[in-house]
């Protein structure tokens, strides 16, 4: 049987706010196969924002074990899980976090001058932009697309660098239904198309019911799994 | 990062926002044109006064009246009796037998502002009351005429040599005078020649000036109790012999006027000597004002870190999601150096061509008011400048680029 991708064992989190020490993971443990779509979904202050930092490699557990793709990530310094973050994950944000003053095309290069060797950059970022069907927007800057293209354009620059995952944090909170749907049929897409395990945050039922298995975080912890 | 990437990133976020980058590398173009511009004067004015120097020759000597002052010291105290100098302390110097190593000697007397009239026009001179062997030992000629010889000196004729500037003032112009009269002093004299112009000096033009006879100038024009000149030229048989000639016109100077070592009512200057002097003060000036400069400099780059700090607040977001996409802290780190490195090199070059600009109207101006003065931008100044920009670009931008450096991914993607 195949390794799963992501495999956390009692993921803990401590947080200190002022004198009060927050427990946001409480021991966490989940696993997710390649090739997987899985929705997390809670009520706010369950822990699933800390969960998604911890699996995006943005932030470190305070006790546990994480393996992504057959790599031992919990105790990894900065520079290790920056390389991590450019190798093997795929951002898409809420607010799609495009840079302004550059194109299309210039923001999905983005990640490629963080990795080592692209010497083929340019011609891999128009490629992902066709693959989310943006061949004619390349030198449009993000305030000349709309909504649903910014997304677009992030989901390109998210998958430049061909990552082992894809996460997607509330990828359809700032658009309307429809072009929400599409940005998830898009997502799905390459999800099918090229074994991208994908990993969305939401709490949006409509849309976790459309993955394959939703993991319900309650109180730092795994509530239920539906699939 | 690839270093062009970094150069093109750099060039896009300073161009995203003109205004502002263009006012924080004014504060550094104004710091280095002042630089530029104050050190290529006061070295212009090394120049000239160098330049002045040596013009007098390199195996001449000058000996005055009265030891070098030194404030408060002991041995500007001692001296309490200066005697003068005389034609007789002259004619000592001049025996070949007591200074083998002197070759000619010319006492003067010299006074400035000496009213001088011709041609219905008045004006101020100085005037220099030599002997004949003053025009060798000064490398002097005329242009038209001739210098006056020792028998006019022995009989006190009342002729002039005239400079340029003294007769372009007085006549309006430079040829066809020898034979005219002027009134210096109210005493007529006859011009027999006219001097080559030796060009402007940072003291005072010295083509505004009439030379006569010793005998005349101490008779008629500057009156001097007895035989008293107020220095003496010497030339040394050769630019070697120099300081030989020092030794022994000192020697010949204490038997004469009674003195001990150390004690001298008199001094000997040399060229060397001068040039040295000239050079330290002038160089001191330089490293003066430069430092004003240099201070203007440092606000500049004050102005780079206050900016640099504002864009990292700003730009927060930005540096979470370059590091959420893999960016290493070292590479946000190079990123903000290279922008605020990128301002101070920008503005050290337009501040360089800026204050090459500003050296050359002061030249201009200088020369118009009858000083030449050629700011000289030496290839040190610019060198220096640009590395020193640069300093203050990377020494400014340091502090905000760890900050950028240092914020945390989730934090950093989270503000607002």
């Amino acid at each position: 049987m195949e390794e799963p991708v992501i495999q956390a064992e009692g993921l803990t989190k401590y947080y200190r706010m002022g004198e009060v020490e927050v427990q946001a993971l409480r021991g966490l443990s989940m696993q997710v196969k390649r090739g997987e779509a899985v929705a997390i979904m809670g009520p706010s202050g369950s822990g699933k924002t800390t969960l998604m930092n911890i699996l995006g490699c943005l932030d470190r557990p305070t006790g546990g074990e994480y393996i992504l793709d057959g790599e031992k990530v919990s105790g990894l310094n900065d520079d290790q899980l920056a390389s991590i973050r450019n190798r093997k994950i795929g951002f898409v944000f809420q607010s799609f976090n495009l840079l302004q003053r550059t194109s299309a095309l210039a923001n999905v290069e983005l990640p490629m001058s963080y990795s080592s060797s692209a010497n083929d950059g340019r011609e891999r970022a128009k490629a992902a932009l066709i693959a989310v069907g943006l061949e004619n927007r390349m030198k449009h800057r993000p305030t000349e697309l709309s909504g649903g293209e910014q997304q677009r354009v992030a989901i390109a620059r998210a998958l430049v660098n061909e990552p082992a995952i894809l996460m997607a944090d509330e990828p359809t909170g700032n658009l309307d239904s429809k072009v929400g749907q599409g940005i998830m049929d898009l997502l799905f897409k390459l999800n099918r198309e090229r074994n991208t395990t994908l990993i969305i945050i939401t709490h949006d039922a409509r849309i976790a019911g459309q993955t394959q298995r939703t993991i319900q975080i309650r109180d730092g912890l795994v509530e239920e799994t539906v699939l | 990062m690839k270093i062009t990437r970094v150069i093109r990133e750099t060039f896009t976020s300073l161009s995203a926002n003109k205004l502002r980058t263009g006012l924080t590398v004014l504060g550094i173009v104004i710091g280095v044109a002042a630089v530029i511009a104050m050190m290529s004067v006061g070295q212009g004015a090394q120049n000239s006064i160098t330049a002045q120097i040596n013009s007098i020759g390199t195996n001449v000597l000058f000996v005055s009246a009265g030891s070098r002052a030194r404030f408060g010291g002991e041995r500007f105290n001692s001296i309490r009796n200066v005697r003068g100098l005389t034609i007789a302390d002259a004619q000592a110097m001049a025996i070949p037998l007591q200074a083998p190593s002197v070759q000619a000697v010319a006492p003067i007397i010299e006074g400035g502002n000496i009213p001088a009239a011709a041609n219905g026009q008045a004006t101020t001179t100085t005037v220099n009351g030599v002997t004949t062997s003053y025009f060798s030992i000064r490398n002097e000629q005329v242009t038209e005429g001739a210098f006056f010889n020792d028998q006019q000196v022995g009989t006190h004729a009342r002729v002039a040599i005239i400079g340029v500037d003294l007769a372009t003032t007085l006549f309006g112009r430079t040829t066809n005078l020898t034979g005219q009269t002027l009134l210096l002093n109210s005493q007529t004299f006859t011009i027999i020649g006219v001097l080559k112009s030796a060009g402007g000096t940072a003291a005072g033009s010295s083509d505004n000036q009439i030379i006569i006879p010793l005998t005349t100038a101490r008779d008629r024009v500057l009156s001097r109790p007895g035989t008293n000149v107020d220095g003496i030229y010497i030339q040394a048989t050769s630019a070697q012999a120099v300081s030989e000639a020092n030794t022994q016109i000192s020697n010949i100077m204490r038997l004469r006027h009674r003195v001990a070592v150390g004690k001298e009512d008199f001094s000997v200057l040399s060229q060397a000597s001068l040039l040295s002097t000239a050079t330290s003060i002038t160089g001191i000036l330089t490293t003066f004002l430069g430092g004003i400069a240099g201070i203007s400099l440092l606000v500049g780059g004050i102005g780079i870190m206050n900016i640099m700090l504002v864009s990292v607040v700003e730009r927060t977001r930005e540096i979470g999601l370059r590091k959420a996409l893999g960016a290493r802290n070292r590479d946000i780190m190079n990123q903000f150096l290279a922008e605020s490195s990128f301002l101070s090199l920008l503005g050290g070059l337009i501040g360089i061509l800026l204050g090459w600009l500003i050296s050359l109207i002061i030249g201009q101006i200088a020369s118009a008011s009858g000083t030449s003065l050629n700011p000289a931008v030496s290839l040190n100044a610019v060198l220096l400048a640009t590395i020193f920009s640069i300093a203050v670009g990377l020494f400014f931008g340091i502090y905000p680029a760890r900050r950028a450096a240092r914020l945390e991914p989730v934090e950093a993607l989270r503000y607002e």
